[in-house]
């Protein structure tokens, strides 16, 4: 009786720990890469785990060859005054330790190879009816284009699900780095050339993006989206930002409207309208953060607008907070609220 | 011991003006213990930052200027000088002579790399510290407002000539000033894993200067050699940075591989297993360590050929550095091993560098790299290798040699409890890392947001950072412990078996009263079980010519740090006048004889004369 019971505990460990594994050992599933949702992902996790594998296998021989030493050539108190043998070496064993890792390497080597070429297959020259996202990185916002659709955004970046999507990459200040953990790994924005790469969602929904080369004061801050669609809910958005209008609502929002008119123009933009210093406002109103950090209240976005600098040390954008005063603020979020092309 | 002209010399005076190879070591030790408890000091900060999710310590500003330096000092200025420490102490007592091949040389290299990280560290109280990483890439490095990134281009630079002329220095050293009978293939390992590293800083550290030269003009003279909106290429300051930043690597871990040989193979009362494999081993570790340097450069849009060659490449170095690992394991296997607190750091060593080498591996296939590269899991990584790898191997130096350099004992119960929990905390922190890097969290992030599933690892990271800090503050407590109260060690403590061993603790001035006959791998062992009391001398007894002691190293160093520091400023009268002062130096030096002087041979304490 007790040893049945034993046994179905043993049987069901395995199962046990994948699952623990999964809800606590894997991290947040809209930003780790150890849950990949991506073709590139998935590659590279593949190849994670042969390494890993590779590599358990020899810390295993290590670890067994270690315990023995540690457990039977102890001196045994301090009057052991034996001397051992002085062993010179063993040219059988030297050849062994050499040449079982070479071979070990190579089976890890040929996948490697492979994969890294597959992952740059296509970059230089997207299939025509690809889709292309220009991605260019800020101090501490990122710009994403898309030039054959002339649609501009910033911090959420909209992308098709099931086909790759290609990607040129480039940085307006100091070197950035583009990185969706979950769809596929990073790739440095640099300032002197354009870096390609493409990702390929396999289901829709909403994943992190992170920035992860050192680039100032608010490194940690320069969150981003990735927002993958079915391709149909994809094209549906991409028209509606086309035609986005940047009209106001009500009369608050007119308000907004003349003061984003008078003092924000020049540095952000809104459908083709407006500078490109700061991230585009087009459709401001659906992204569920503001700044990339801060949850999207009227609190947080007034808050931002009053002093950038406290919540994104260093950024570029100037305060506001003593142009601006309660009421013209709230008619600056109210308009900007309204900047919305989806439901 | 002496009748010579030193007695009644100041003993600051002396300090500041020795050229003695043991005294030299010993600042080298004291400068780098002191700059490893303030990067220990800044780690410890950077992790109560990140104790918490959008946790409000120190700030982002400050954050940035911590991790800088904290990479900075650790690598440059607490690492490297403790190499330096021991390679000094220890390397012309394992050859056989009684000084370096320039004992001037090996001053002003010393006192300029003194000079350099004093330099760099005014930072902090001259406007902010550098704020660029330890990597400095441009263009983040030559757009940093204020002066803090001035002093990491001309701190390093000047503290980088200090360590290339002491690379120099002991390349000549080994080649020159063994004794008779110590042929290459008799060299005591870290003896010859310190010359294969010397051998590293003379080709791996002229990158660097160059690098740091084109940002200190990028910055200070306005040229635009990284800024790409007039041609310039940022890319060339990665390249230059990682030709030099790799083989560093090598520089730091290969004479701790050494340490370990040496500190195995006594403890464990054997010969060290496959001499020759090791020193092959050794030198190819050396040789790869310059073609791999792209991997740190894999997401940089090298294209996939650069990246695959490299990936082989750097694939290639687990190899030799695997023969080394299985080779200590049989220099133990059938021996008789003990456990002091040094060889507690050599055994805990192997399994902890081995996982760092799994890392390592795992990090050299470029599209799994993708993922880890610039992530906490890279983190992980380097501080398997150079905390689980150099760290523990100047620990176990400290434990190994502190008799023979102080002539004391360390406290046995203070060491092991500053070994297991320094060893557990090290684990601690540094294993969950792994993971936040593959859950998503990018390195040099000064916070992280609540709710991404980020909170528990760091949390038990930070902890873990504590108790070593913990560990290290019980390592102060036993050096201060035994300082005050130690006992003696005796010549040969450990039942040693190269050469430092057969001569008294601490060594005297002119280390070998008779230079020794060397009549095999392991000289002093050998000798030992033959019965000898000492070893064979290679020359009959006679005066020892030494050399003379100079403030001019300290002088010249002197110079290049106002210089430095005034640059910085832009205060270019001052700064010329510094060169000037160096230029002085080394002029008075160059045009004035020194004859050194001669301890004479009656002079010689009578038991000091070994061999009779």
């Amino acid at each position: 009786m007790q040893m049945k019971r034993w046994k179905n505990v043993w049987r069901f460990l395995p199962l046990l720990s994948v699952i623990a594994l999964t809800l606590t050992g894997c991290g947040n599933e809209q930003l780790t890469a150890l849950l990949p949702k991506g073709e590139g992902a998935e590659m590279q996790f593949n190849l994670m785990m042969l390494s890993l594998y590779i590599m358990i296998g020899v810390f295993v021989v290590v670890a067994l060859i270690y315990t023995i030493v540690l457990l039977r050539f102890r001196r045994r108190g301090e009057d052991d005054n034996e001397i051992p043998e002085q062993t010179e070496g063993n040219v059988v064993l030297e050849i062994l330790w050499t040449t079982v890792p070479i071979i070990l390497l190579l089976i890890l080597a040929v996948p490697t190879v492979m994969a890294t070429f597959a992952l740059d297959e296509g970059t230089d020259n997207p299939p025509e009816d690809a889709l292309v996202i220009k991605v260019t990185a800020h101090q501490y916002w990122w710009e994403f284009e898309y030039p054959d659709l002339e649609i501009k955004t910033s911090q959420d970046l909209y992308m098709p699900t099931g086909e790759r999507v290609y990607f040129e990459l480039a940085s307006k200040d100091v070197l950035h780095s583009f990185w969706v953990p979950t769809l596929g790994g990073k790739m440095d924005t640099n300032t002197a050339t354009v870096n390609k790469m493409w990702l390929n969602a396999n289901e829709p929904g909403t994943y992190y993006g992170k920035c992860a080369e050192l680039c100032g004061p608010s490194h940690a801050l320069m969150d981003f989206k990735v927002i993958a669609q079915e391709r149909e809910d994809f094209d549906a958005w991409a028209e509606k930002m086309q035609n986005a209008s940047s009209q106001a609502a009500t009369d608050q929002a007119q308000q907004g409207e003349e003061l984003f008119a008078n003092s924000c123009i020049g540095c952000h933009a809104v459908g083709g309208e407006g500078g490109n210093t700061g991230p585009s406002l087009t459709n401001f109103g659906d992204r569920e953060m503001v700044a990339g950090i801060l949850e999207h209240t009227d609190e947080n976005i007034k808050a931002w607008i009053a002093e950038p600098g406290e919540y994104k040390p260093g950024n570029n954008m100037p305060a506001f907070g003593d142009q601006l005063n309660d009421e013209e603020l709230d008619a600056l979020v109210a308009y900007l609220n309204g900047l919305k092309v989806e439901e | 011991m002496s009748a010579h002209a030193y007695k009644k010399k100041n003993p600051i005076w002396d300090w500041l003006t020795t050229v003695d190879h043991k005294k030299i070591g010993i600042l080298y030790l004291v400068s780098g213990a002191f700059f490893f408890l303030l990067g220990g000091l800044e780690a410890i900060l950077l992790r109560v930052q990140l104790l918490y999710p959008e946790f409000d310590f120190v700030g982002a500003a400050t954050f940035n200027q911590l991790l800088t330096m904290h990479g900075t000092t650790m690598i440059f200025l607490a690492a490297m000088p403790l190499i330096f420490g021991f390679m000094n102490a220890i390397i012309p007592l394992q050859i056989g002579a009684r000084d370096v091949a320039f004992p001037f040389v090996n001053s002003l290299g010393f006192w300029l790399f003194s000079a350099g990280g004093i330099l760099l560290n005014l930072g902090w109280f001259m406007g902010g510290a550098p704020d660029a990483g330890w990597t400095g890439y441009a263009p983040l490095s030559t757009t940093s407002p204020g002066n803090g990134v001035d002093f990491y281009v001309l701190g390093l630079q000047i503290s980088g000539i200090g360590t290339l002329i002491g690379g120099i220095n002991f390349l000549v050293t080994i080649i020159n000033m063994r004794a008779p009978g110590m042929t290459f293939m008799r060299m005591p390992l870290f003896t010859w894993s310190s010359f294969i590293t010397s051998g590293l800083i003379l080709f791996a550290f002229p990158a660097l200067t160059i690098g740091l030269a084109l940002l200190m003009f990028d910055r200070l003279f306005g040229t635009q050699f990284f800024a790409a909106e007039a041609g310039g290429n940022p890319i060339i300051y990665e390249h230059l940075f990682w030709i030099f930043g790799h083989p560093e690597v090598y520089i730091l871990v290969l004479p701790v591989f050494g340490m370990f040989s040496e500190i195995i193979a006594t403890f464990a009362r054997k010969r060290l297993f496959g001499y020759s494999a090791m020193v092959f081993a050794t030198a190819l570790i050396g040789f790869l360590g310059f073609m791999v340097w792209v991997h740190h450069m894999f997401t940089v849009g090298l294209g996939p050929i650069a990246n695959s060659i490299f990936a082989v490449a750097t694939m290639l170095i687990a190899v030799p550095t695997g023969v080394k690992i299985f080779n200590w394991l049989f220099t133990m296997w059938g021996g008789k091993v003990s456990f002091p607190t040094a060889n507690l750091f050599a055994v805990g060593f192997i399994p902890s560098f081995v996982l760092g080498g799994m890392t390592g591996v795992m990090l050299s296939v470029p599209p799994a790299d993708y993922q880890y590269h610039d992530s906490y899991f890279v983190v992980a990584h380097f501080h398997y290798v150079i905390v689980g790898g150099v760290v523990f191997g100047l620990f176990a130096g400290f434990y190994y040699w502190w008799p023979k350099i102080f002539g004391t004992m360390l406290n046995e119960f203070l060491g092991k409890l500053h070994f297991w929990l320094f060893f557990i905390g090290f684990h601690l922190t540094f294993f969950p890392m792994h993971f936040l890097g593959l859950m998503g969290m990018p390195r040099r992030v000064y916070t992280y947001l609540s709710g991404q599933s980020l909170d528990e690892a760091n949390f038990a990271a930070s902890i873990g950072a504590f108790l070593m800090g913990i560990a290290t503050i019980i390592m102060v407590w036993n050096i201060i412990q035994t300082a005050i109260k130690g006992k003696k060690a005796g010549n040969d403590p450990w039942d040693g078996r190269t050469l430092e061993w057969a001569i008294s603790s601490p060594a005297p001035e002119y280390n070998f009263a008779q230079t020794p006959l060397i009549r095999g791998l392991d000289a002093w062992w050998l000798e030992k079980r033959a019965g000898n009391k000492g070893m064979v001398p290679a020359e009959p007894l006679d005066d020892i010519h030494m050399p003379d002691a100079s403030i001019l190293p300290f002088i010249m160093s002197l110079g290049l740090f106002i210089a430095g520091l005034a640059a910085i400023y832009s205060m270019w009268v001052i700064a010329i006048g510094g060169l000037v002062l160096t230029v002085v130096g080394m002029v008075i030096r160059s045009v004035i004889d020194y004859h050194g002087y001669h301890i004479h041979k009656e002079d010689l304490p009578a038991e000091g004369g070994k061999g009779k």
